[in-house]
């Protein structure tokens, strides 16, 4: 790819032609404040948090600007962080100010950039604070939307229909009132909504926010076990307990995207249900019982019945591993080639 | 799959048969929607009015069972037109003029009538398919279940070879393969004729390839598949059954037959992770670690081996399947179980399986591999099919088709066809989706889809409790009327024990995959008298 060479804050570098300046200032490790700029979705221009000045003379929002060989770019000058300082302060004027309460403190794209420019309780004295009064849509069992800390960046709205291509989501009502909805402003279970959780990935605040999210212990890196495509993903740990899922942006086959079961069926692993002890029937109920009494009766009961009397069904949801050694068991012990599995179903 | 997922994305034309992809395989959807939106075909041949129709340029909307005809019809169009890559043909194919000839039966018009697709359709399909490339299929089980599930593996075969849409990226037939780890488990030789790697059980070097392996001799002889082992354990020749991580009381076609054979066995032995409907019937239930509590692989739709890591430790007692069976295998005083982990079983099952020869756990450490990889030094294979074919000339079969209607058509008695197919909150028999309180949530019960015509000719309301009744079994359900159904075709999940589709489904077997026709059989819809 053709390279062209421009100046961010008299630091020359390199960058792909066709890439964005805010494309080419995060590709090289410069942080510009922005807010509604996402890597997997197209620039929308909607924040105004990432203006720059060009060539001295021009402000422009750095995630609609294409790279120009030998473009000057100052993300300090006087102007720019006038005209940045009243955005975010404007934004952050009508957001609630909960935030220890909220979980994404720490993780908030919105704490981020108002850190960023400098706002203070002082300079938010100039507006008229309204925090929007609107109610919590709890209806997904998975994720709540609280418009009140909602900052219209519309990375959900664009996920939705860029990337999942459901479009379950888009704004509705007009100019202050504007909002995150669906058709009719239903609840979102009452719309063609999948429940993906990809928008949630997404929000920069907490205006999307799982219903649960315990900041897990460590992650472990696997795949999901529900269908064929085998997504990769991150589970997440807190003590014995499998608590969250997260798409692995790494991974070739998902790129980080998930399914509603890959994000959110994953309760069943530490689920009352489980089956925690071997159990043998006895007079008719089957009771608990050790290793020991459980393997010894199958062997027993398998010694007597080789060859064609025996079949064994292995298992599309186990490992590569765990398959082979059935398999094996099967044609080497049992002495029969009868080994199939729900393949064909 | 011949190619890789991320080359749906790019495909220019892209025939989607027998997949209700986005609510099956919700992933792997996302790059055929992407490729829709920029400006790809996206063809979408399906009985019913999926969700991915509203990406698609074309529906070809057929009859259940019709799929033959459809896309020879479609091979006939390309043939009448000159549009044929018989470059290709020539290079790489066989068996070209019989098939030709088998083309006869299948013009536009003719198969317009068994179809139920207009003739226009089937020509525009025609060109697009062949026009476009690169042009890949996608088919899952609306082809495979059905009692001639062979014929139209081959029919979509024959399309790809007669356009050389095979082989190339972007361009291939792509199965996509239900379960987790159902690639993996046939890879595996979780199948009554092949060893790991799909090596015969009834060639003679390669059993004794196996038997110096593991040091024993073993039966020359294929074992019988899933449906016949029902029935020889509903006859009683079969007394012992091991089952594992499975539930045919819900899953099986006919499922009062396999029932009734379970009931008849001396000794169940069920390995699972739940106290499921079958392990009830059990006599030894053993319990199973799951996917987060033990290490391994799984082999995805796109044959990429990846590793599954442990995160937590088995819940009770609860042991990893190898472990069980190793241990098993040791009670019966076998040699050759003795293994200190996975990583160690990958090595003999390297050793043995040429396609996973070149795979080791250090190797899959990054993005996995997609085998054939049959060295260390092999990079895997993204694409299958490049320059030859797995056939002893290299060379791919070009096959001569007939159409054969489903085993049950629909009569006086049993007027609709049932179809089933999957929901996107609920994952088969429902043992692990049901126990998630969300996934309950946004799902909690079976419906069975019903065009509003139907539903009006028997008086039936919307969310109206109603018996369905086949030849085999009968089951109350709630009706969901949905123009997703064309008059005729009724269509429900089997995710829910309350209702288990199963037992109205025929188990009647394709002659060569074995796979019973759950995608067609004849049942009639009832209102439930009121006390
Ligand atoms: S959860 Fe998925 S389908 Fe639902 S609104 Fe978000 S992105 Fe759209
Ligand atoms: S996340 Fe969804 S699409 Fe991906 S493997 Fe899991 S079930 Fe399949």
């Amino acid at each position: 790819m053709k390279k062209v060479t421009l100046t961010i804050d008299g630091l020359q570098l390199r960058a792909d032609e066709g890439s964005t300046v805010l494309q080419a200032a995060l590709a090289n490790g410069l942080y510009i404040p922005n807010l509604c700029n996402h890597p997997d979705l197209v620039p929308a221009g909607l924040c105004r948090v990432c203006v720059v000045k060009v060539d001295d003379w021009k402000i422009s929002i750095s995630c609609k600007l294409p790279v120009k060989e030998g473009m000057v770019i100052s993300t300090e000058d006087p102007e720019v962080q006038r005209i940045r300082k009243s955005t975010v302060e404007l934004l952050v004027a009508n957001h609630p100010m909960t935030c220890l309460t909220c979980s994404r403190d720490a993780n908030c794209e919105l704490q981020r950039v108002a850190s960023y420019v400098g706002i203070t309780q002082e300079s938010l004295k100039r507006y008229r604070r309204s925090v929007r009064q609107l109610p919590i849509d709890s209806s997904n069992p998975f994720f709540d939307i609280d418009h009140s800390k909602c900052v219209l960046c519309g990375i959900c709205v664009r996920t939705c229909d860029e990337l999942q291509n459901i479009n379950a989501i888009d704004y509705v009502r007009r100019g202050v009132h504007t909002t995150v909805g669906t058709l009719g402003n239903k609840p979102i279970t009452q719309s063609c909504c999948e429940s993906c959780g990809e928008c949630v990935a997404r929000c920069p605040v907490a205006a999307l926010a799982p219903k649960e999210s315990p900041i897990s212990m460590r992650e472990v890196k696997s795949v999901c076990t529900y269908c064929g495509v085998g997504c990769g993903i991150l589970l997440g740990v807190r003590g014995e307990k499998v608590v969250g899922v997260r798409g692995d942006r790494d991974n070739p086959v998902n790129r980080g995207s998930l399914c509603v079961k890959g994000r959110y069926g994953f309760k069943f692993i530490n689920h009352p249900d489980r089956l925690t002890t071997p159990l043998v029937r006895k007079d008719g109920v089957l009771v608990p019982a050790s290793w020991d009494e459980a393997l010894e009766r199958v062997a027993a009961n398998f010694s007597e019945h080789k060859g064609e009397q025996f079949a064994a069904l292995a298992s599309a949801r186990i490992t590569n591993e765990d398959n082979y050694l059935i398999q094996k068991f099967t044609r080497a012990v049992m002495q029969t080639n009868n080994i199939d599995h729900c393949a064909r179903l | 799959m011949t190619n890789s997922i991320a080359e749906i994305g790019e495909a220019a034309t892209i025939l989607a048969v027998g997949t209700n992809t986005t609510q099956a395989h919700p992933v792997l959807a996302l790059q055929v929607k992407k490729a829709a939106r920029n400006g790809a075909r996206l063809i979408v041949a399906n009985p019913k009015k999926i969700d991915l129709c509203r990406h698609a340029t074309l529906h070809l909307q057929h009859r259940p069972g019709t799929d033959v005809p459809l896309l020879m019809g479609m091979a006939r169009v390309i043939v009448d037109e000159g549009l044929a890559d018989m470059a290709f043909i020539q290079a790489r194919c066989e068996d070209y003029e019989a098939f030709v000839a088998s083309l006869a039966d299948f013009s536009p018009e003719r198969v317009a009538a068994i179809t139920g697709v207009p003739a226009e359709q089937i020509v525009a399909a025609a060109r697009m398919y062949a026009g476009y490339g690169p042009a890949s299929i996608l088919y899952c089980m609306g082809i495979t279940q059905h009692s001639h599930g062979t014929d139209n593996v081959w029919a979509v075969s024959n399309l790809a070879l007669l356009t050389g849409n095979l082989g190339k990226f972007a361009s291939g037939v792509n199965p996509l393969r239900g379960q987790n780890n159902v690639q993996g488990s046939c890879d595996m030789g979780g199948l009554p004729n092949v060893y790991p790697g799909y090596q015969q059980v009834n060639d003679p070097k390669v059993r004794e390839k196996f038997e110096s392996a593991w040091g024993l001799s073993l039966s020359p002889d294929p074992g019988l598949t899933l449906g016949e082992v029902f029935d020889r354990m509903y006859d009683g020749t079969i007394k012992s059954l091991y089952l594992v991580g499975e539930n045919p009381v819900l899953t099986e076609a006919n499922a009062n037959h396999a029932i009734a054979a379970l009931k008849n066995l001396d000794f169940l032995v069920v390995q699972d992770i739940f106290l499921t409907e079958t392990a009830l019937l059990a006599d030894v239930v053993l319990p199973a670690a799951t996917f987060a509590e033990k290490d391994g692989t799984f082999t995805n739709t796109e044959r990429r081996v990846q590793r599954v890591r442990q995160a937590i430790a088995p819940r009770g007692e609860a042991k990893p399947d190898w472990q069980i069976v190793a241990e098993l295998a040791g009670k019966m005083g076998a040699k050759g179980f003795d293994f200190s982990g996975p990583e160690e079983i990958m090595v003999e099952i390297a050793s043995l399986t040429p396609s996973y020869g070149g795979i080791s756990y250090p190797r899959l450490e990054g993005a996995g591999l997609q085998w054939p990889c049959p060295d260390k030094d092999h990079p895997g294979t993204p694409t299958l099919h490049v320059e030859r074919f797995g056939t002893a000339s290299g060379k791919a079969k070009m096959i001569p088709l007939a159409f054969r209607d489903a085993d049950e058509l629909p009569d006086g008695e049993y007027p609709l066809v049932l179809t089933t197919d999957r929901s996107l909150f609920h994952y088969h028999s429902g043992s692990m989706t049901r126990r998630v309180a969300g996934l309950e949530q946004l799902n909690s019960e079976e419906l069975l889809k019903i065009n509003p015509r139907d539903a009006k000719a028997l008086g039936l309301a919307d969310k109206e409790m109603v018996q369905v009744t086949s030849r085999r079994g009968t089951m109350t359900v709630r009706t969901s009327l949905s123009q997703v159904c064309p008059p005729g075709l009724v269509s429900m999940t089997f995710h829910f024990a309350e209702s288990p589709t199963n037992v109205l489904t025929n188990p009647a077997r394709d002659p060569v995959a074995k796979i019973p026709e759950t995608k067609v059989c004849a049942v009639r819809v009832d209102k439930i008298a009121q006390p």
